[in-house]
């Protein structure tokens, strides 16, 4: 052992000097990684287990440090299902507001999580329920199966008997600009479910999502079944429930404008 | 493998894993632990899912709505227009009820020398309570009638128009109040 220490302290001092090189100056050896403070902020998010059906929804507490969080809710969500509770239950998957996946409401307003910006004023707290009025699978994820069924009743595909003989179905410039702004919903559901008239009516009428679907192949000109299509909805509840509120245009995170679809039908209906 | 190697059992594993006598004796060990696992799993059939399913649909909570939605010019201007219509409605239809069943109380003369005779700030009270819902329900039945008609078809048109209302309402009720 006596014989190895010369040569290990002469190793250590190597390594050294090595270290020393890769410095360039003095105020950058003493440089502390900056460390930003706590940023704490309260999140109460609706929760509610199938697996105990008796116990009713509460809303349960978390405190984040936003300084080690994401920018967005959706981040926000995550970071407490991996960091302080795996059993938190939500939708999510592309994180930037293309696949419809997060819609919840967020602080009273139906958003998807990940184009939410979390406020950062610690002093209020950010309430996350699950999509207004529906019925909920497990805690923020509520059952669509409704919602989807009325998007196929309305039959959301081309219906042409007379296909052109040769190529395509060819479109004006205008004639494809009238589908801008409706072809873009991703169906999220966060207007169907702001809508107070589908709060009430949710088994008969349609909803505005469903709706400005609806609109997008009767406006479309390649589509020859538009009589048929305004049938479906000539009548007391599956379109006329919509009393103009606007909650739907106010909440649509991809800024379309279903009041405005729904108003064009009408007025189209009302010329028939 | 470190420590096989320190315990010297590395042999006996390798020749525990490829020979086919020893291979035998080691799929029965797996075996055995498998079936001891604290989980116990249960077989159902394929339809048994749908009953589940079903089962726990019935249970659903809805979420809440109305209660944690923000308060919006939108929907609460709509829900006022609502109310006030069937409050005006009520009044309207009650009134005259009332005058064709006992006409001799509820007409002009009878009604002018009844509200002639309450003191001033009943008066006024009155006639807001009047006044408010019957304006803002005309206001707004105009903006309905624009909107089908194609026009303010925006979130911002929906806005400027609730706006407008709400201060043409607030306006012609003070006018009315003090006429």
């Amino acid at each position: 052992m006596s014989v190895l220490r010369p040569a290990i302290r002469r190793l250590a001092k190597a390594s050294i000097v090595d270290a020393r090189s890769f410095t360039t100056s003095a105020s950058r050896l003493q440089a502390e990684p900056l460390q930003k403070p706590a940023l704490n902020k309260e999140f109460k998010i609706y929760r509610w287990n199938p697996d105990e059906p008796a116990k009713k929804p509460t809303l349960q507490s978390y405190r984040i440090d936003l300084n080690q969080t994401g920018p967005m809710v959706l981040d926000a969500l995550i970071k407490i299902k991996n960091e302080m509770d795996p059993t938190l239950t939500f939708r999510r998957s592309c994180r930037e507001g293309i696949c419809g996946s997060c819609a919840m409401n967020i602080n009273g307003q139906n958003t998807l999580a990940c184009l939410c910006r979390i406020d950062r004023d610690t002093s209020k707290d950010s309430k996350i329920y699950p999509l207004p009025h529906m019925y909920i699978v497990k805690d923020l994820v509520p059952d669509l199966t409704q919602f989807y069924k009325q998007y196929k009743s309305i039959q959301p595909y081309l219906q042409n008997d007379n296909p052109p003989e040769k190529g395509e179905f060819l479109q004006s410039q205008e004639e494809r600009r009238k589908l801008d702004g409706l072809y873009e919903c991703i169906l999220c559901a966060c207007c169907s479910t702001s809508c107070p008239s589908y709060w009430w009516n949710q088994d008969e009428y349609l909803g505005p999502a469903t709706l400005m679907q609806a609109y997008r192949w009767i406006a479309d000109s390649r589509d020859s079944n538009g009589a048929k299509r305004k049938e479906y909805l000539q009548n007391e509840l599956s379109m006329y429930r919509c009393h103009t509120i606007f909650n739907c245009s106010r909440t649509c995170p991809k800024g379309l404008n279903p009041a405005a679809a729904i108003a064009k039908i009408k007025l189209e209906l009302a010329a028939d | 493998m470190l420590s096989t190697r320190a315990l010297g059992l590395a042999p006996t594993l390798k020749q525990a894993a490829f020979s086919p006598a020893r291979n035998h004796v080691l799929r029965n060990v797996i075996r055995s632990s498998i079936t001891k696992r604290s989980i116990q799993t249960q077989s159902l059939k394929p339809e048994d899912g749908t009953t589940i399913l079903n089962k726990q649909r019935l249970q659903r909570p809805s979420s809440p709505h109305f209660t944690i939605y923000e308060p919006q010019l939108t929907w609460v201007g709509s829900i006022f227009n609502r109310i006030t219509g069937v409050g005006l409605s009520f009044l309207l239809y009650g009134f005259s009820l009332a005058y064709l069943v006992a006409p001799g109380t509820f007409d002009s003369t009878h009604v002018i020398e009844f509200v002639g005779g309450l003191p001033d700030a009943v008066k006024y009270a009155g006639k807001f309570i009047l006044a408010l819902p019957f304006t803002f329900h005309s206001f707004n039945g105009i903006r309905h009638l624009l909107w089908d008609s194609g026009k303010f078809l925006t979130v911002k048109g929906a806005y400027s128009s609730g706006y407008a209302v709400l201060g043409a309402t607030a306006i012609s009720t003070i006018v009315l109040m003090f006429q």
